[in-house]
């Protein structure tokens, strides 16, 4: 099986689908010849032309809108965004649009798309290349919002998301593009979506975390495996929306202490969300209090370097949060 | 803390409607108490500030113990009270509250919501507990283990069995020393005598606190007074015709009339003439009661209570038949003050309800006797005249405490009721 990055694995699931169904198409901004600023289309206008590969203006309320109009017409777009910070602009149709397309038509009609955009800090790329933006959808009825955190899962998930038949938003954390390798099988296989998974086997406290902080949240649990004999147990979210609230629960009901990590600001974050969940249905198993390791209230990820790990949670301060709470 | 009962040697605080430093006026209800089987509000005997509370929620203390100072501001207060009567705590099981307060060995540190039911679940007294949480916390896995040790056997010398009798630990009441007779029980840890043993096979289904009140006054009833039952039987004709011609009359006047009025209406009349069975039994001499307070025993959800009709000689049909139906709609929904079930002395239990013929029932100490009242069924009956016939017939049992009365005694008074239900003429 090769191993490869997580950029590479993106790649292949948009390659496949784009050979499996006629319907699919990619538009966004320089993805054609160009092969997307992070060479997430790398040779994909090349093997499928410009009917299926079509750049866009700089206009994200464009290429989603554009994207539903082909959706509700029989496609299948995988609409790109290239960089989070800038769907702001195509929140309207997202959110009043493509979320609402088969609740106010009663079933009539459904928006197929697959709208994805690289997220988050920690490349030194200053307040509008590092923003999380997962809170804002998640909370939107309609849509669906997924995180993966390693190649196989982002090969799997965004292969669902491209049969699914409703709007999904597809955050892949760009810190990790080549960062995260990882063993990828090369054939036809999907990833569920709405599943949670248990990365790491615990009884100490629980770890939810999704994307770059997943992939720290690991290490971190394996320092304070090693240094202090901690066992943490690690949970994948990998689908924010919908939320797998059975593994979510059935982890806390085992250790009774939860941990949220996240990147996006602490208040309304993700993160409240769990923790709500955990007190409302998890109470009788709580040991603990339910905290979140998140970034800070600061309008955006800083350039400066210091201030920028000052921002970002880091393995170190993940294990020092796992640390905390099992001592409780 | 109020004498609730005449039985009842404590209570418990549940709720302080005042905090200290808060003002409160005379007759304003300062604190709710439960106590058998009731709540009741009590309200402040004086007015001023309430200046310390010395008895927190969810404490037992016997009655008469000093629960708070009320006072002016600025007067000096007491941190604890020299002669306190001792307060027996109750078992940290199902009181403990999941949010603030721990005890004990906690370290003052909170009991989190999963511990606290670790403990309910498997009677744990978490006191016991080293804690290596933050603050001496009791913590998940303290417990866990804690209560996985318990469960491992300690080696026991010998089991009771293999011991000469002399070796082995005493049982029963006169080996427990007399508080003991007063408290409930704390759990399996506190258990008298004996190697730990695991526990036998089975479902356990926790004591609630109903069931620990029925348990103590029924055993303590038979172990006091030397029951003897008396069986009479009664034609009811007579008080079915009358009900069913009084039936709809009575229920326009909102009045539900059930058989138990009439079985109240006799047992109070026979009560009158005979002032022996309405009395209690006491070292110093028989006890005539100088009124007649009929409890009926009703069955509720937990287990069962005895509300009491008081002055029910002085009632007519009408007026028992109407309190009956206040007393039990009350009952079931769990609504009876303190005043409602004492000062009974006459009980009835109604168990032909249930389909039981007849039974010897327990006497409600401290009164004399208990009248049993079985299912009124059609039997075929043998008239004076030697003719068979059919007739609704109920078996009357009437269980009394010996001390007090012979059976020629009591078999006067139970003939005595047999004849105003037959002869009824409403």
């Amino acid at each position: 099986m090769p191993e490869m990055t997580l950029i590479d694995a993106i790649r292949q699931a948009m390659d496949e689908e784009l050979a499996r169904d006629k319907r699919v198409f990619i538009t966004g901004e320089d993805v054609g010849p160009r092969g997307g600023v992070f060479r997430a289309t790398v040779g994909l206008y090349d093997k499928y032309g410009p009917d299926r590969v079509i750049d866009s203006p700089l206009a994200e309320l464009s290429i989603v809108g554009v994207g539903i109009g082909a959706a509700l017409a029989g496609m299948r777009p995988i609409c790109e965004i290239q960089f989070a910070d800038f769907i702001h602009p195509a929140f309207n149709q997202i959110v009043n649009e493509a979320a609402r397309y088969y609740y106010r038509s009663n079933g009539d009609w459904n928006v197929p798309m697959v709208i994805r955009a690289p997220y988050g800090g920690g490349i030194g790329g200053g307040l509008y290349h590092s923003q999380s933006v997962e809170a804002f959808f998640a909370h939107v009825p309609g849509l669906k919002v997924v995180i993966p955190s390693n190649p196989y899962d982002a090969k799997g998930l965004l292969k669902s998301a491209v049969r699914d038949p409703n709007p999904v938003l597809f955050f892949e954390p760009k810190k990790g593009y080549r960062l995260i390798r990882g063993d990828v099988p090369e054939d036809d296989y999907t990833v569920p979506l709405g599943t949670a998974r248990v990365t790491r086997q615990g009884s100490d406290l629980t770890v939810y975390a999704y994307g770059m902080m997943h992939f720290y949240t690991l290490q971190a649990a394996e320092k304070a495996a090693a240094e202090d004999g901690i066992q943490a147990e690690v949970i994948d979210i990998r689908t924010l929306a919908p939320l797998d609230r059975v593994t979510v629960l059935e982890s806390f009901k085992k250790t009774g202490k939860a941990l949220i990590v996240h990147e996006d600001n602490r208040f309304m974050g993700y993160g409240a969300e769990i923790a709500a969940l955990l007190s409302d249905e998890g109470f009788e198993y709580m040991d603990g209090p339910i905290r979140r390791l998140t970034g800070p209230d600061v309008p955006g990820v800083p350039f400066s370097h210091t201030m920028q790990d000052f921002f970002m949670p880091s393995v170190d301060k993940i294990a020092a949060a796992i640390r905390e709470l099992a001592a409780y | 803390m109020p004498k609730l009962g005449e039985s009842v040697v404590e209570g418990t605080v549940s709720r302080w409607l005042k905090q200290e430093g808060e003002t409160i006026s005379e007759f304003e209800p300062l604190l709710e108490v439960s106590s058998d089987k009731v709540d009741s509000e009590i309200p402040s005997p004086a007015g001023g500030v309430l200046l310390k509370i010395y008895v927190p929620e969810g404490e037992t203390v016997t009655a008469g113990t000093l629960l708070a100072l009320i006072g002016q501001p600025g007067e000096a207060v007491p941190e604890k009270l020299a002669d306190q009567p001792v307060a027996m705590s109750k078992p940290a099981v199902p009181e403990v509250s999941a949010s603030a307060g721990g005890r004990g060995g906690n370290g003052g540190a909170r009991i989190s919501p999963v511990v606290a039911r670790i403990a309910a679940e498997h009677q744990v007294d978490i006191s016991r507990i080293k804690g290596t949480g933050i603050g001496g916390r009791v913590t998940k896995k303290d417990i866990l283990a804690y209560v996985e040790g318990r469960s491992g056997t300690a080696p026991s010398p010998a089991l009771p069995e293999e011991l000469p009798p002399w070796e082995r630990p005493g049982s029963g009441d006169l080996f427990k020393p007399t508080d003991d007779l007063y408290k409930p029980p704390t759990g399996r840890d506190d258990q008298p005598s004996g190697p730990a043993s695991a526990l036998p096979a089975g479902e356990i289904i926790p004591l609630s606190k109903m069931r620990r009140l029925i348990a103590e006054h029924m055993a303590a009833s038979k172990r006091t007074a030397p029951h003897v039952t008396t069986v009479f039987e009664a034609d009811m004709s007579a008080v079915t015709a009358h009900r069913k011609a009084n039936l709809d009359a009575f229920a326009a006047r909102g009045i539900n009339l059930t058989y138990t009025a009439y079985f109240v209406a006799a047992a109070a009349y026979a009560l009158r003439l005979h002032p022996i069975v309405n009395s209690r039994w006491m070292e110093e001499g028989i006890l005539i009661q100088p009124e007649v307070a009929i409890g009926i025993a009703a069955a509720v959800d937990e287990g069962l209570i005895v509300p009491v009709i008081r002055r029910a000689d002085e009632l007519a049909l009408p007026g028992l038949a109407r309190q009956i139906n206040d007393l039990a709609s009350r009952a079931r929904a769990g609504q009876l003050k303190p005043d409602d079930v004492q000062g009974g002395t006459f009980t009835i239990t109604n168990h032909g309800v249930s389909g039981s013929l007849f039974a010897t029932p327990i006497i409600n100490q401290p009164q004399t006797a208990i009248l049993g009242v079985g299912a009124i069924q059609k039997r075929v009956v043998v008239l004076d005249n030697d003719a068979i016939a059919v007739r609704p017939m109920v078996y009357l049992t009437l269980t009394f405490d010996h001390r007090v009365l012979d059976g020629a005694t009591a078999d006067r008074f139970m003939a005595d009721i047999k004849k105003k239900l037959e002869e009824w003429e409403g």
